[in-house]
C-alpha cells in the first residue's frame, strides 16, 4: 500500500461520483416522502437504508484504496466463483419479492447477489483477457468467455430477472474493445434491430425487409471489394429469417404476457394508459410537466402522489424529471457522460491489460444501466426493471457501482507504480 | 480506432437522443403539465349551511336539520347480510346491490353514496348496527327543515339542480342544491352564500395527502344569509286554515309599506313533502294533481274577474274625471236598460236611488253602468279616448301589468284598451254599451288577487300605493332596497267619500258580517260569475266569493283581498274570512267564534266535484 495514492487519485472522478450519489438521496427521499418520515438516518425507512448502504459503501471503498491492486487479479477467479455459488444459494435461501427470488435477506436487510455478480464478472473477464495465450480470435478463448458470461446470466435469467440478465450484455463494450470481430458487432446490432423489425412488422414484411437489406449489405461490400461472395450473406440471411422466426416463437410462447405488453406499449402496438402502459405513461407525464426549472424539491404533485409506481427505484428519473426539470435531468445526463467518458480515457491510458479490460467493463456496465434506465423512463425502451446507477434506491445496485468504481480509482491511481 | 471511440460514441449517442427526448418532453410539450393536474389535484368544495327563512316578527319558518346519507368504500366492504341492511335501510335489496355495484364500478377505494336522505328517527336504528357492516358509513348532510307547515308556495322549496341550472350557471356542479319556486328560488343568491373550494394533492387512488400548494388557490366560503320576511307567521297560519277545503287566495298587505303580510293559496301542501327521500315522488304526486293544483299559487297566479270590488274604482276615476260628484244619483229599477232589449240586472229594490255612497254599499249594478258609460262617453263620440282615459287611470294602480313584487312567478292580469275593442269589433263598432260589463268588474277584466290586494291598499292609502315585496331584510343588512311610493292618477280627496262607501258597505250593506267591534273596516264584497269547459260545452259554475278590504278607515294597517272559488256571494265565505283576517292581526285574537268556526269548519269540495261529477248539476244554491 502507498500512502501517496491520495496523491494520485482522480479527485474529479471522485466528485462526480459523489454529487451522483448525493443527488441521489436527495430524489430518494423525496419519492419515499411522507410526513412520518423522521429523518434522513431512520433506517426504517428507505432514505435512511440508502444513507446506511452509502456510508457503507464509501468505508469498503477506502479499504478498497487501501488493497494493493495486484490482489483484485489473483482475487478475481475465486470473487466470481463465489459470487456463483451466491446465485446459486439464492435457489435455496432466496427470499421472492414480486415474482423473483433475487434478494438474501440478512437481519433485515436485503442483498441482491447479482448486482455483485456484476463486479466479480467484470474481474474475471479482465482478468481471462490479460492472460497472454487468450486471443479473442481463437473459438477457444471466445468460448471460454462466453461461457463466463453466460453462467451468471443464465442464472439471473433463473431467478427470474431478465432485466439484470440482460446487463451483461454490457460486456460485449470490453470484448469489442479488446478485438472481437466486427462480425460480432453486426450480430450484436443485427439482433437488436431484428428483434424489434420483427416485432413491429408482419412476419411476411420482415422477411422481406431481411431479405432487401442484406442484398443491399451485399451490393454495398461488393462495390468495396469486387472479391465479396454472395454465400456468406445466403447464410446471413437464412440465419436472420430464423432468428426473427424464433423471436416471434419466444414472444408468443416463451414470454409472459406482460414482458409482451411492456415490449407492445414501447413499439406503440397498443395504447394502454390504464394498464401495463401506465407506468410508462406516469412516468412521462412526471418528467414532461416539470418543464424547464422543475417543480422544485418536494413540489412534485405526480412524486408526492405516488403516482408513478417504483418511482425510488427503477423510476427514481421521473422525479429528477418532474421535481428538478430539464436543468436537473440535462444535468444528470451530463454528469453520466462525463463519468463514462472520464472512465474509458482513463482505461485507454492503462498499460496494463487486465485493469483496461476491468475499466472498459465497468464503463460498459454503467453505460447499459443509464441507457436501459432513462430510455425506459422516458418512455423509449421497455420497462426493464434495472435501477439508474447511484441515484436508484437499492443497497445492493449502490454498494456494487460503488465497489465497482473504486477499483477503478484504485487502478487508475496504481496506473503507473506497481507492474 | 473504431473499436477505441465505439463506446465513447455510442455514449454521446444516447445522451444525446435523451436530451432531445426531454426537450421534447419538457420544453415543446405542455399538455403534460395538464395532465399532472388532472392527477394530482383535486377540488373540493365547502357548501355554507342554506340561510334560515323568518317571518316579520322573527319568528323562524325555515331551518335546516341533519339528516345522513349511507356511503361506502367498496373495497373495505366484507360479505354481509343484505337482507337485514336492506330492511333497516327501507329499501328493496335488489337496490340496495344495485347501488353497491354501481359504486364499484365507479371506484373501489373512494366512498360512494349508497342511500341518501335518511332521517333521524332511522338513522339511529342503522347507527347500532352499522358495525356489522364493515365499509359503510354515514354521512351528515343538510336538508331543510319546516318547524310548522306553512306557506309552501311563498317560501318554495330545494331540490339537487339539474343539467339545465349547471348551464345557465356554471357555479353550480352535480349535486348541488338550488332553490326552486317561491322565496327559495328568488333569493337564491341570498340563502346559499357563496361555495369555498379547497384544493388538494391526491395520490394515485385519488385519496388526499395534503393541502395542494398550501391552500395558495384555495376560495374562502362565503356564508349564507339569513332573510326575515314580511310575512306574518300568525296570520299566514290563520289564513291557510281558514282556507281549508276551499279553493283560493288571500294576499294581505300591510298599505303604508308594501310588505305583504300573508300569501295564502288553497290548496297548498305540506312543504315537508317537498323534503328528503321521498321529493321527488311527492313532486310528481303534487304536479299530476290537475284539480286541486296545489303548485299553481293562486294568490299571484290566478286570473279572475275582478267583480264588484272593482266599483270603487270606476267611482274613482269618474270623480277624477269630473263626470259625476258625489250627490249624482240613478234610480235603479232592480236593474236598467242599457240599450235596447239590453237589460242588466240588480239586486236593488225596485226604486232604489243611489248616490256614489248608497251605491258602493248596496253594489248597485245600475248605478256603476250609468257611470261608467259617462266616463267612456266623456268626449262625445270619441269612445276611444274615453277607453284610454280609463285604461290609464286603472294602470296606475298597477293592474294589467306585473307589481314587479320579489317572487317568480306572476301573472299580469288584463284591462282592455281602445285597442283591444277595436280589433274585437272594428274600429267604430262599438259604443260605451257593448263594454259596459266592465262597470261591474266582469267582461274582460282579469285580475290576480294580489292585484286586487295591492289597489285595496291604494285606496287605504288615499291615493298610492307602495310595490308589493315579501323580503323584509337580510341579515347583514346588504338588503338597501327603498320601495318608493308610487302615485295613482287619482287625486287624494276624491277617495274619502268612496272609503265611506266601503265602510258603509261593512256597517250596513252587503258585507255586515265583516263588521267587528271596535273596528271601522272598508270593504266591497264581489260575486263573480265563472264558466268552465265541461265536454267542449261551456257550463256556468256556481259564482266565485271575493271580498276586499282595509282596516281601520283611518290610519290603516292592513289591506286585503280574499278569493274564494265557487263560493257563491261574496257576504258568504270571502267577507267573513277577510274580517277574521283583520280582527287576528289588529287585535290578535278572535271573539266572533261562531263565525270562525263557521269558516274553519266550512267545506266547498262538494261544489268542486260538481263538474267533474258528469251528471248535470245545480249552481249558486
Amino acid at each position: 500500500m502507498n500512502k501517496n495514492i491520495i496523491y494520485r487519485l482522480d479527485w474529479m472522478l471522485i466528485l462526480i461520483y459523489l454529487i451522483l450519489v448525493s443527488f441521489g438521496i436527495v430524489n430518494v427521499y423525496s419519492a419515499t416522502f411522507s410526513e412520518t418520515l423522521e429523518g434522513v438516518f431512520d433506517v426504517s425507512q428507505a432514505v435512511g437504508k440508502q444513507v446506511f448502504f452509502l456510508i457503507f459503501s464509501l468505508f469498503i471503498g477506502m479499504i478498497i484504496l487501501a488493497i494493493n491492486s495486484k490482489f483484485f487479479e489473483q482475487f478475481a477467479t475465486l470473487g466470481y466463483f463465489l459470487s456463483l455459488l451466491l446465485l446459486f444459494g439464492l435457489f435455496v435461501f432466496g427470499k421472492t419479492v414480486s415474482g423473483a427470488t433475487s434478494w438474501y435477506n440478512i437481519g433485515g436487510i436485503s442483498l441482491q447477489p447479482s448486482e455483485l455478480a456484476k463486479v466479480t464478472t467484470a474481474l474475471v473477464i479482465a482478468s481471462l483477457l490479460s492472460k497472454f495465450q487468450s486471443d479473442l480470435k481463437t473459438p477457444r478463448t471466445l468460448f471460454k468467455i462466453g461461457a463466463y458470461v453466460l453462467l451468471p446470466f443464465l442464472l439471473i435469467v433463473l431467478q427470474p430477472d431478465p432485466g439484470s440478465a440482460l446487463v451483461f450484455g454490457a460486456f460485449f463494450f470490453p470484448l469489442f474493445r479488446e478485438g472481437l470481430n466486427y462480425t460480432y458487432l453486426i450480430i450484436f446490432l443485427s439482433v437488436l434491430a431484428l428483434f424489434f423489425i420483427t416485432l413491429s412488422f408482419h412476419f411476411g414484411m420482415v422477411i422481406g425487409i431481411i431479405i432487401m437489406l442484406i442484398f443491399l449489405l451485399y451490393f454495398i461490400f461488393k462495390n468495396l471489394n469486387p472479391r465479396v461472395k454472395i454465400w456468406p450473406f445466403l447464410i446471413f440471411l437464412i440465419i436472420s429469417i430464423g432468428f426473427s422466426f424464433s423471436v416471434d416463437y419466444i414472444f408468443d410462447n416463451v414470454f409472459q404476457q406482460r414482458h409482451r405488453d411492456r415490449i407492445n406499449i414501447v413499439l406503440g402496438k397498443e395504447i394502454d394508459t390504464q394498464g401495463v402502459g401506465y407506468n410508462i405513461n406516469q412516468s412521462k407525464i412526471a418528467i414532461g410537466s416539470g418543464g424547464f426549472k422543475g417543480k422544485g424539491f418536494l413540489e412534485g404533485t405526480q412524486t408526492k402522489g405516488d403516482f408513478v409506481p417504483a418511482q425510488h427505484t427503477d423510476y427514481i428519473f421521473s422525479t429528477i424529471g418532474e421535481e428538478w426539470g430539464f436543468i436537473g435531468s440535462f444535468f444528470l445526463i451530463f454528469l453520466f457522460c462525463l463519468l463514462i467518458f472520464r472512465i474509458i480515457l482513463q482505461a485507454e491510458k492503462q498499460t496494463n491489460k487486465f485493469r483496461r479490460v476491468y475499466s472498459y467493463g465497468t464503463g460498459g456496465l454503467i453505460f447499459t444501466h443509464f441507457f436501459i434506465n432513462i430510455g425506459m423512463s422516458l418512455g423509449m425502451i421497455p420497462t426493464i426493471g434495472i435501477p439508474l446507477p447511484f441515484i436508484s434506491y437499492g443497497g445492493s445496485s449502490i454498494l456494487a457501482f460503488s465497489i465497482m468504481v473504486f477499483i477503478h480509482l484504485n487502478f487508475d491511481a496504481n496506473r503507473l507504480n506497481d507492474w | 480506432m473504431i473499436r477505441r471511440f465505439f463506446l465513447p460514441a455510442v455514449t454521446l449517442l444516447s445522451a444525446f437522443i435523451f436530451v432531445g427526448r426531454l426537450i421534447s418532453l419538457q420544453l415543446l410539450n405542455s399538455s403534460y403539465k395538464l395532465l399532472s393536474d388532472e392527477n394530482a389535484v383535486i377540488e373540493n368544495s365547502i357548501h355554507p349551511e342554506r340561510g334560515y327563512i323568518y317571518d316579520r316578527n322573527q319568528k323562524l319558518l325555515v331551518s335546516n336539520q341533519p339528516v345522513y346519507d349511507l356511503m361506502a368504500i367498496p373495497e373495505n366492504i366484507s360479505a354481509f347480510d343484505t337482507l337485514e341492511l336492506s330492511k333497516i335501510l327501507a329499501v328493496s335489496k335488489v337496490e340496495l346491490k344495485d347501488k353497491i355495484k354501481s359504486a364499484r364500478t365507479f371506484s373501489v377505494k373512494l366512498p360512494s353514496f349508497i342511500v341518501g336522505k335518511i332521517s333521524k328517527e332511522r338513522n339511529a336504528i342503522i347507527q347500532e348496527k352499522i358495525w356489522k357492516y364493515p365499509g359503510f358509513f354515514l354521512q351528515k348532510s343538510s336538508v331543510r327543515n319546516y318547524p310548522v307547515s306553512l306557506a309552501s308556495n311563498l317560501l318554495g322549496y330545494v331540490s339537487e339542480v339539474n343539467k339545465n341550472d349547471m348551464k345557465k350557471d356554471d357555479y353550480y356542479r352535480l349535486g348541488e342544491l338550488i332553490g326552486r319556486q317561491g322565496i327559495e328560488e328568488y333569493y337564491e343568491h341570498f340563502l346559499r352564500g357563496k361555495k369555498g373550494k379547497k384544493f388538494y394533492q391526491k395520490d394515485r387512488f385519488n385519496r388526499i395527502i395534503g393541502s395542494y400548494e398550501e391552500g395558495k388557490y384555495d376560495v374562502p366560503v362565503e356564508g349564507a344569509q339569513n332573510l326575515v320576511l314580511t310575512i306574518d307567521k300568525e296570520l299566514q297560519k290563520y289564513g291557510e286554515e281558514l282556507l281549508k277545503n276551499k279553493m283560493g287566495g288571500i294576499v294581505a298587505i300591510e298599505p303604508k309599506t308594501g310588505e305583504v303580510l300573508s300569501l295564502v293559496s288553497a290548496p297548498g301542501y305540506d312543504p315537508n313533502m317537498l323534503v328528503g327521500r321521498k321529493r321527488s315522488k311527492n313532486f310528481r304526486k303534487l304536479a299530476m294533481d290537475t284539480l286541486a293544483k296545489p303548485l299553481f299559487d293562486r294568490g299571484l297566479q290566478a286570473q279572475y274577474a275582478p267583480g264588484s270590488p272593482f266599483k270603487t274604482l270606476n267611482a274613482l276615476i269618474a270623480l277624477q274625471e269630473g263626470v259625476i260628484d258625489y250627490e249624482t244619483a240613478y234610480l235603479c229599477q232592480k236593474g236598467h236598460f242599457y240599450a235596447r232589449g239590453m237589460f242588466m240586472e240588480c239586486h236593488c229594490r225596485l226604486g232604489t236611488k243611489n248616490n256614489l255612497s248608497s251605491g258602493i254599499y248596496r253594489s248597485c249594478n245600475t248605478y256603476f253602468a250609468n257611470i261608467y258609460r259617462r266616463i267612456i262617453d266623456r268626449a262625445g263620440e270619441n269612445v276611444e279616448e274615453g277607453m284610454n282615459i280609463w285604461n290609464n287611470h286603472l294602470k296606475s294602480f298597477g293592474l294589467g301589468n306585473y307589481l314587479g313584487y320579489d317572487l317568480p312567478v306572476g301573472k299580469k292580469g288584463f284591462i282592455p284598451d281602445a285597442d283591444y275593442y277595436n280589433y274585437w269589433y272594428k274600429k267604430g263598432g262599438w259604443k260605451s254599451a257593448t263594454v259596459v260589463s266592465n262597470a261591474i268588474g266582469q267582461g274582460e277584466l282579469l285580475t290576480t288577487p294580489i292585484q286586487m290586494a295591492n289597489f285595496t291598499a291604494a285606496i287605504a292609502n288615499r291615493g298610492y300605493f307602495i310595490q308589493p315585496h315579501f323580503l323584509k331584510s337580510v341579515s347583514n343588512d346588504s338588503l338597501s332596497k327603498v320601495y318608493e311610493k308610487k302615485e295613482t292618477s287619482i287625486d287624494s280627496i276624491h277617495f274619502e267619500t268612496v272609503i265611506d262607501g266601503m265602510h258603509q258597505v261593512v256597517e250596513r250593506g252587503t258585507a255586515k258580517v265583516a263588521k267587528i267591534k271596535g273596528i271601522e273596516v272598508c270593504g266591497k264584497t264581489g260575486t263573480v260569475e265563472n264558466f268552465m269547459k265541461i265536454n267542449g260545452v261551456k257550463t256556468q259554475l256556481t259564482d266565485h266569493s271575493i271580498f276586499i278590504a282595509f282596516a281601520p278607515k283611518y290610519d290603516p294597517k292592513i289591506a286585503i283581498a280574499v278569493y274564494v272559488e265557487n263560493g257563491y256571494w261574496g257576504g258568504r265565505w270571502a267577507a267573513p274570512i277577510a274580517s277574521l283576517m283583520i280582527e287576528k292581526y289588529l287585535n290578535g285574537s278572535i271573539k266572533r267564534k261562531w263565525l270562525e268556526d263557521r269558516m274553519l269548519n266550512g267545506s266547498l269540495l262538494a261544489e268542486y266535484e260538481k263538474p267533474y261529477s258528469g251528471e248535470p248539476f245545480v249552481i249558486n244554491e
